[in-house]
């Protein structure tokens, strides 16, 4: 189980992370998401030993991580799959890790078999593609079989196949009863494979739950109604709706978005109000608009419309 | 705990399966024989035209390891990279992952990296004497007169210091390009020059590579030194742990 208790790191006058405190148990995918910039790279690093925290401890089973008898059996980590020296070849650099941890050298050739690099096994890891070199971080997270996984954004890169190997093998290596925390900017994916969730925004906390609970609490469900195009119906409905304490809204199809109500009072408002209904659908507001809604105020880099305003008009084709 | 006998391994499996890090050592090798051979080849040839100051004063034995000059800068670069392209590639993040007691990796690393210094430079210094002297015909002198066994193998013990030393500026300053842009000039021309200007001689002669240097110096020169061969060394072996503990200190308080 890893353990975070008041985690903070300042650099200089920026805070990274801010009293992070939170559990990642065993026997689940525990998913850490965030925006860029949000201090998930920083956190795991201090997981793992690398950078000191100013504040707050971190610790795996009890014990900081510089502490664990043989920590490299216990815990794998991909943080940065781009992290490998561009002249050794792939079995060299697993080769390298693995003698570091004193595990054998057979062991780096069944990994080199589980993440599907056996052929390539020999090629300097300098022409490896994208794909191929996250496979590479990820085998060298497994090789000591670790009870304790950190995988900081594992599928970046990877093509649909790929995506789909990476969320089986986390599922699978959690049914195994380890910990497994991954970290994503992606909500969509995030909600295939994690089951629980821990958000951070800023390097503060802004949730931290089960994937059941997020979507309840956060995807507030609605109804998209449609009624005949004739102007007075609509208004007529809106009136009625928000007569009865619901909130409907304009859609730019031409629906209306209504919250508050449920379907049966939609419907019988409907009736008594004498308008017609074309369409009377339940929705859930997406796993990705309840994430973007959270962390819409932690988001550090956002961008403006290009407005073109700094570029003169072309007015002869240039030959 | 990590083993030291398999982080031992471990960086002996990083130095050998990167061919940057064999080819500096051969460089080193290489520069050092050739130069060395040319420069007695020529000395041999121009005998006759060299006057009596100069003939009083020749030390065949440093003649026979002068190529030394070039060849530490490729020994140089290899102490740098050891180090420094763990930090450009990020595979310093692994490795402390893997290896969190710090001390146990830079001991490994160090160790491994002065082995082979040490093989290479003994080498390379025995080498490049026997084939200068042979080069250096009839003005040659035996490995077996005074001082000269204490030279050539003062020679190898530099060459290891020098490699030390690049590890430990290396270790503190962790970009490749910023240690050999301090280190380079400096050896290669700042020593040097400081080590002719009267009022900077005074303190140039405690640079390490000056200091070291008086060890292949077989025939006694006057040249205001105030120390002897074997204390040279030390003052080098001094600048060299001075770099080793910063190194240490760097990489056990900072962040990875």
């Amino acid at each position: 189980m890893i353990e975070a208790a008041g985690l903070t790191k300042r650099y200089g006058a920026k805070t990274a992370v801010y009293n992070l405190s939170f559990q990642v148990r065993p026997g689940a995918v525990t998913g850490f998401l965030g925006p860029n910039g949000s201090g998930k790279s920083t956190t795991m690093r201090m997981i793992l030993g690398l950078d000191a925290p100013s504040e707050g401890r971190a610790t795996i089973g009890g014990l900081p991580y510089r502490e664990l008898p043989n920590a490299p059996r216990r815990v794998g980590a991909l943080l940065d799959a781009k992290a490998v020296h561009g002249g050794r070849s792939a079995r060299q650099h697993l080769l390298c890790v693995a003698q570091l941890s004193g595990i054998p050298a057979r062991r780096v050739d069944e990994v080199l078999g589980v993440v599907g690099l056996q052929e390539v096994a020999h090629r300097r890891s300098k022409g490896f593609s994208l794909g191929m070199g996250q496979r590479l971080g990820i085998a060298g997270a497994l090789l000591g079989d670790p009870e304790v996984l950190l995988f900081d954004e594992p599928v970046n890169g990877l093509d649909p196949e790929g995506i789909h190997w990476v969320r089986n093998l986390m599922r699978r290596l959690a049914s195994e009863g380890r910990t497994v925390f991954v970290s994503s900017h992606l909500m969509s994916e995030m909600a295939l494979t994690a089951d629980h969730l821990i958000v951070i925004g800023r390097g503060q906390l802004l949730a931290d739950m089960s994937v059941k609970d997020f979507i309840a609490h956060n995807s507030a469900g609605y109804a998209l109604v449609r009624t005949p195009d004739d102007p007075a119906q609509g208004e007529k409905l809106t009136a009625a709706l928000t007569k009865a304490g619901g909130h409907a809204q304009a859609e730019p199809d031409g629906r209306l978005r209504v919250s508050g109500l449920e379907l049966r009072q939609i419907s019988e408002l409907a009736h008594e109000a004498d308008v017609r209904l074309w369409e009377l659908s339940p929705h859930q507001a997406s796993l990705e608009e309840a994430y973007m809604r959270m962390t819409n105020n932690a988001v550090d880099y956002r961008s403006t419309q290009d407005r073109r305003a700094g570029l003169a008009p072309m007015t002869e084709v240039v030959r | 705990m990590a083993a030291p006998s398999a982080v031992l391994q471990s960086e002996w499996t990083k130095v050998r399966s990167v061919r940057s890090t064999v080819w500096t050592l051969v460089a080193a090798l290489g520069a050092t024989v050739v130069i060395s051979g040319l420069l007695c080849l020529l000395t041999n040839v121009q005998w006759k035209n060299i006057d009596e100051g100069g003939r009083a004063t020749f030390d065949p034995t440093t003649t026979s390891l002068s190529g030394l000059i070039l060849g530490q800068l490729a020994l140089i670069v290899f102490g740098v990279l050891v180090i420094s392209s763990e930090y450009s590639t990020g595979m310093i993040r692994t490795s402390l992952a893997a290896v969190p007691q710090r001390g146990t990796f830079y001991a490994a690393k160090v160790a491994v990296t002065g082995v082979l210094a040490l093989v290479v430079g003994m080498s390379t210094s025995f080498l490049s004497f026997f084939i200068g002297q042979a080069l250096l015909g009839s003005h040659n002198t035996s490995i077996s007169d005074t001082g000269v066994l204490r030279a050539v193998f003062g020679g190898g013990v530099y060459m290891t210091l020098m490699v030390l030393f690049a590890v430990g500026v290396a270790t503190i300053l962790r970009s490749p390009m910023l240690s050999l842009g301090i280190l380079m000039p400096f050896f290669f021309l700042i020593s040097p020059i400081l080590a002719a200007v009267p009022g900077a001689k005074i303190v140039a002669r405690y640079f390490p590579d000056r200091a070291g240097s008086k060890i292949m110096q077989v025939v006694a020169v006057d040249d205001g030194r105030p120390y002897g061969p074997w204390t040279g060394l030390l003052i080098m072996a001094a600048w060299v742990a001075a770099a080793l503990i910063g190194g240490y200190v760097s990489l056990k308080r900072r962040d990875a």
